[in-house]
């Protein structure tokens, strides 16, 4: 009687469960059931590769070793003969936000990537499934200053918030070149009037100096105004301006830069620009020609972030060579790879594939190729204390490979974040033929709904 | 049966000859099933208008000598429908959207000279016309004002149109000869829109819109705070600059925001709650995925009754996506939703052909299980409550403004018509239904 009672308990609490959208079991439960991934080819990153396991309780990496004891209550995954890597970070991308590019300023630093995800986009699913586990969500390329960017984990299922990396530091988009000045030209705006300055890249560093220079002047605002207040003085604080305060947080060291670049001489320019206002550029995003200027960017302590092969679409990437990366990492250069992918993830289903590349063009090792998707990357995005390797105390996020993860022949089996399963190759090809059948069931339904209504229409 | 129900509509339009002018101050309803809404319902029983307003209601309540008593044997009275967001009685929108402001002078910087079409930040207040008000520009003469009483409804919010920030919408009885008799509350909410096309230049994107409302807020609570210290002792004091825009800013009692998709609703769920002013977000035909969020952020919520339905010119060899088609045959389901979480709703006719498809559209969610009593309160108290009028409007109570709706039948049944509506106690006889609509429009 008392077990009938309990049973019916518990199935009113799986109801319940199911009715709460966007809730995973786990959470349901109040806690995560913990893991334990055995006998796969473990590539940690920071210590090298080796057959073991990987234990997990409450979201984290407790242990990892050729011999470990499984916590209690965990669920056991049998992985002998695949491999286990840390979930990939792509360091750039524009993936799940309905908005891009604000692109009617040449400084939109106002705007925030953050307002407009859309936590729904089929592309988060994708690069999931392609073992991308976070993504640095930029703003688009179309002004010297952009929007702020946000962090985001692949938590497919969880609404906008549940998206965000709540550690990642904050972080704003710069663009250099084409992309910034081709706004100010004649043949994209029309009229003379309505054209957007800069039109040449001198104006981009015009824009970029003198956003800067404002920023330090309501600094300064602020900095007496609390003076006076502190005084004991009646005095009117300063208008808040969403343009500059982000540009103060670079100039005071809490704001990451990750600007958008090409060729070598305005890598050059943004670098002493930065130094010149006394801050640093956290990431070079492309860097086409980073090879040709990399040990200065080394010495700037600016990290890179670059495509594998991909050149000559357009006049400022004719110079761009698949070594970049290999080049950029020999020269003591912190690189990544990443996709730039927008709606799709069309490169994240496989930006382990990415990584492979620089084996192949550039000769580095296998481990220094998958830092390139994983620990480089969390680095430079200031995240390496949460992921980006296999260590204890590191979220736990995982990724199941069928075989070398550099491997093209190789596919995803399961993905976790934070503990949690979040794909699984079975049940995805499950959940497809649900979705197709119950597809198929609307479809029906509206055409008879029509059917039925088709007659007994009149006029009332 | 239908030329039956013609011919006693004749007949008492002849007899009664009533038009809003001539009613008599004092009016008694009996022997009518009446739907007080707020309280139960009574079978059969009474209602006394006097001066305007509903004096008495209740099963043993006689009419008062000297009233005018008008039989309501198989009458049905509800408080007045109330259409929560319409543009009744306001101007036609203006061809294209521009920054209504006048561009300000620029602060020394990278942009050159701006011509005054072209918004090159949130200082020159793009789209925005936060000064209007419904009110100021009702035309009592409006003729979709007839229609809409004529389909039973007595009120309507109705609001101006415009581009990012259009202006203030008012509260308005659907009967009156002037826009100051019509008008029941002046600021019932501040309509704001996210779609940037046509503003010219800033802001050109859906996060550009929401960065302009977050610095517009800030703005405000700056100017309001440089305009106390200003009264308070202006001596020595640079006077702040007067900013019709950011007056209509803080006049606001509360926004209303577009949104029709989860993510949506769930985005300006995000944004009302840093605007902090009480929101309601119109659109919701996803609501019933969101009603969690909605529930949390406690908000309110207008329903958009043109259910999304199939485009007619879809391309056959398109493939809708699964969320389209769910969003298609769910949408319908969202009023029931609503009700079961407990968040505030109501319905808005806005995209109908005519204002009595509004019924037609929420019997839909009725047969899909969306309860006729909760489809009344949101038609009358519950919209009335979201725009803070349930005082004075909404439900049949003693005290409150007389605005019946009196039906034939039921309302939702498929005979029931509509038999007269009383608004501010003055009595309107619905017009003949119009033809019906060509075919090509019907559906549109």
């Amino acid at each position: 009687m008392r077990i009938r009672t309990a049973f019916i308990l518990l199935c009113c609490a799986w109801a319940l469960a199911a009715q709460q959208p966007r809730r995973t079991l786990g959470e349901a439960l109040g806690k995560k059931q913990p893991l334990l991934i055995q006998n796969a080819t473990i590539h940690t990153i920071t210590k090298g590769a080796f057959t073991g396991s990987i234990s997990v309780v409450d979201g984290k990496i407790a242990d990892v070793g050729e011999k470990i004891l499984a916590p209690a209550g965990a669920k056991i995954i049998n992985a002998s003969g695949k491999h286990v890597i840390p979930g990939m970070i792509d360091c750039h991308t524009h993936i799940a936000i309905d908005a891009i590019n604000e692109g009617s300023v040449s400084v939109s630093s106002m705007t925030s990537v953050a307002d407009v995800v859309n936590a729904e986009q089929r592309s988060i699913y994708y690069a999931l499934a392609g073992g991308v586990t976070t993504g640095n969500v930029l703003h688009g390329s179309a002004n010297a200053i952009g929007g702020l960017n946000t962090v985001l984990k692949m938590r497919w299922g969880k609404d906008a918030g549940g998206l965000v990396m709540a550690e990642a530091p904050p972080g704003i988009k710069f663009a250099l070149g084409e992309n910034p000045k081709r706004q100010g030209m004649a043949a994209q705006q029309g009229s003379q009037a309505a054209r957007r300055y800069p039109g040449t890249r001198m104006g981009v560093e015009d824009v970029i100096r003198q956003a800067f220079i404002d920023a330090r002047a309501y600094s300064f605002q602020w900095k007496s105004y609390e003076q006076s207040r502190a005084k004991g003085e009646n005095v009117l604080p300063p208008r808040r301006d969403l343009k500059l305060e982000p540009l103060v947080e670079v100039l005071e060291g809490k704001r990451l830069v990750h600007a958008h670049s090409y060729r070598a001489d305005e890598i050059l320019m943004l670098l002493r620009l930065a130094e010149e206002f006394d801050f640093r550029i956290a990431t070079l995003q492309h860097v086409l020609e980073g090879y040709k200027v990399a040990k200065e960017i080394a010495e700037h302590g600016a990290g890179a972030s670059t495509f594998s092969d991909w050149w000559s679409y357009k006049v400022e990437a004719f110079d761009a060579i698949p070594h970049n990366a290999a080049l950029l990492r020999e020269k003591g250069v912190l690189v990544s790879i990443n996709s730039d992918d927008a709606s799709g993830a069309e490169i994240m289903r496989r930006l382990n594939t990415e990584a492979a590349k620089a084996v192949k063009y550039g000769g580095v090792s296998d481990n220094d190729a998958l830092a390139m998707v994983t620990l480089n990357p969390a680095k430079q995005l200031g995240i390496d204390k949460y992921v980006g390797s296999i260590e204890p105390g590191k979220h736990a996020d995982l990724v199941i490979y069928d075989g070398d993860p550099l491997s093209i022949y190789s596919r995803v089996e399961k993905v976790f974040i934070d503990g949690e399963q979040y794909f699984d190759r079975e049940t995805d090809a499950m959940l497809r033929r649900e979705l197709d059948a119950q597809k198929k069931g609307l479809l029906e339904k509206e055409k008879l709904d029509e059917r039925q209504r088709t007659p007994a229409r009149r006029p009332s | 049966m239908r030329r039956a129900t013609l011919s006693v509509l004749a007949v008492l339009c002849a007899v009664m000859a009533a038009t809003a002018a001539e009613t008599p101050s004092l009016v008694a309803i009996q022997n009518a099933r009446i739907v007080t809404v707020s309280g139960a319902t009574l079978e059969k029983g009474t209602v006394v208008i006097a001066g305007g307003l509903i004096r008495e209601v209740g099963e043993s309540v006689t009419p008062p000598a000297g009233a005018w008593v008008i039989d309501g044997a198989g009458l049905t009275v509800y408080p007045g429908l109330i259409d929560a967001f319409s543009a009744w009685g306001q101007p036609a929108p203006p061809a294209g959207g521009r920054p209504a402001a006048q561009p300000q002078p620029r602060p020394q910087g990278q942009e050159q000279p701006a011509a005054p079409q072209r918004s090159w930040g949130p200082e020159d207040r793009p789209g925005t016309t936060s000064w209007v008000k419904a009110a100021d520009q009702l035309d009592p003469a409006d003729r979709r004002i007839d229609a809409a009483r004529s389909a039973g409804f007595t009120t309507a919010v109705t609001f101006p149109s415009g581009s990012l920030i259009a202006g203030h919408g008012a509260v308005i009885n659907l009967g009156g000869e002037s826009a100051g008799e019509m008008v029941v509350h002046p600021l019932a909410g501040l309509r704001m829109e996210l779609n940037a096309r046509g503003v010219g230049g800033f802001p050109n994107s859906l996060m550009g819109v929401i960065a302009y409302f977050r610095q517009l807020w800030l703005d405000a609570a700056h100017y309001q705070q440089a305009k106390e210290m200003y009264d308070k002792k202006p001596a020595g004091l640079a006077r702040p600059a007067y900013d019709r825009a950011l007056e209509g800013i803080l006049e606001a009692n509360r926004v209303v925001l577009p949104a029709v998709t989860r993510v949506e609703l769930e985005r300006m769920a995000a944004l009302a709650a840093e605007l902090r002013k009480p929101a309601i977000l119109r659109g919701a035909h996803d609501a019933y995925r969101a009603t969690a969020a909605l529930k949390e952020a406690g908000l309110s919520v207008i329903v958009n009754v043109k259910w999304p339905a199939k485009p007619r010119d879809l391309d056959p060899q398109v493939e809708e996506s699964y969320r389209t088609l769910e969003l298609r045959d769910k949408a319908p389901t969202t009023p029931a939703a609503l009700a079961a979480a407990g968040i505030p709703f109501a319905f808005t006719s806005e995209g109908l052909d005519a204002p009595r498809d509004l019924i037609a559209a929420v019997k839909k969610s009725i047969d899909l299980g969306f309860k006729r009593e909760d489809a009344i309160h949101a038609l009358t108290l519950g919209a009335a409550r979201i725009y803070g009028v349930d005082n004075r409007l909404g439900s049949i109570e003693p005290g409150k403004i007389a605005n019946l709706t009196v039906i034939k039948g039921e309302l939702f049944d498929s005979m029931a018509r509509v038999q007269m509506v009383f608004v501010d106690g003055k009595k309107y006889d619905p017009a003949p239904e119009p033809p019906p609509a060509r075919r090509g429009e019907e559906t549109r």
